[in-house]
């Protein structure tokens, strides 16, 4: 009884505060002031044709390098919780899978990959990024291993690609510290010329790293939780 | 035309999430919060967000989901 009434005046706070949201809520005309900046001022200044993009990579760029980092976090944290073990690999035994998913597997793989690779190349370009690219990339991954559940990904490749692309967009950042105006400017390079896919100075770059270094930690955390290991109680 | 694609949407949505939380069995609750993460990407694709609508697509509807059946194989192989 306490705990219903309890549960009652919850929700009823909670609409409270909504509905004082709800009558404050006024619809915008105009950009505040710093999307206003962003959208007078991006374009020429990152050369990029996406706006987003020039955001995420540059004015907000030192924030992408935390939620980068964080993502690896979880990734090692997954494979260290759930270290898989090498005896169960002989032990355990797949139930085969279909055959409708192993041939759509062989035709949808490399068109996912390319569509993967496409999304972080031409991040500045169009929508997507790497983020959106990786987790494509670790799609692919996750019907290679729904088709053939014994697969494993190997983990020696996965972590040399996450290493050098981290390492490659920390020198990214540390190249505009040192050429150009600050940490992850990216006018070290040529802007080149609007929309064309070699443009945007170091943008494109920046995006490839993130692309690979989110592809192999999503496609790790996957491959860790499809072989989870047997517990023992 | 896009209010009533937004109100079916997020009717759907609704659905999907009263299903994930009340359905007795746990493959159809994980595939229906699948099914909101899916109708969410839409409407952020409708809403003139085509980035954020990528990776809720890929990420929410797509690795979530299978992460949440795996670990929920396992939880049946401990116990029956």
């Amino acid at each position: 009884m306490v705990k219903n009434t309890l549960i009652l005046l919850l929700t009823l706070g909670i609409g409270l505060i909504m509905y004082d949201v709800y009558e404050d809520f006024k619809f915008q005309e105009s950009l505040p002031l710093l999307g206003d900046y962003y959208a007078r001022n991006a374009a020429s200044e990152t050369g990029s044709a996406n706006l987003v993009t020039a955001v995420v990579v540059t004015y907000r760029g030192f924030d992408t390098l935390g939620e980068v980092s964080i993502l690896f976090l979880t990734a090692s944290i997954i494979s260290f919780m759930f270290k898989y073990k090498e005896e169960h690999a002989t032990k355990k035994e797949y139930r085969p899978a279909s055959e409708l998913l192993i041939s759509s597997t062989q035709v949808f793989t490399p068109i996912m990959l390319i569509v993967g690779i496409y999304i972080f190349a031409n991040g500045h370009l169009s929508p997507g990024g790497g983020f959106q690219g990786g987790a494509v990339i670790a799609s692919a991954f996750l019907l290679m291993l729904l088709a053939n559940p014994g697969m494993h990904l190997s983990h020696k490749i996965i972590s040399r690609v996450e290493s050098i692309s981290g390492i490659g967009f920390v020198l990214a950042g540390v190249a505009g510290l040192v050429y150009a105006g600050g940490f992850l400017d990216n006018t070290v390079l040529s802007k080149g010329e609007f929309g064309h896919l070699l443009s945007a100075g170091l943008i494109p770059i920046i995006y490839i790293f993130i692309g690979l270094k989110v592809g192999a930690e999503l496609s790790n955390i996957v491959s860790t939780m499809s072989h989870l290991p047997k517990e023992n109680n | 035309m896009f209010v009533i694609i937004a109100i079916v949407l997020g009717i759907i949505s609704l659905i999907g999430g009263v299903i994930a939380l009340f359905h007795k069995k746990l493959v159809v609750a994980i595939l229906a919060a699948g099914l909101v993460s899916l109708t969410a990407s839409i409407i952020f694709l409708l809403l003139a967000a085509p980035d954020v609508a990528m990776t809720e697509a890929a990420i929410g509807s797509g690795l979530t989901t299978v992460i949440f059946l795996y670990v929920l194989n396992k939880i049946r192989e401990k116990n029956g």
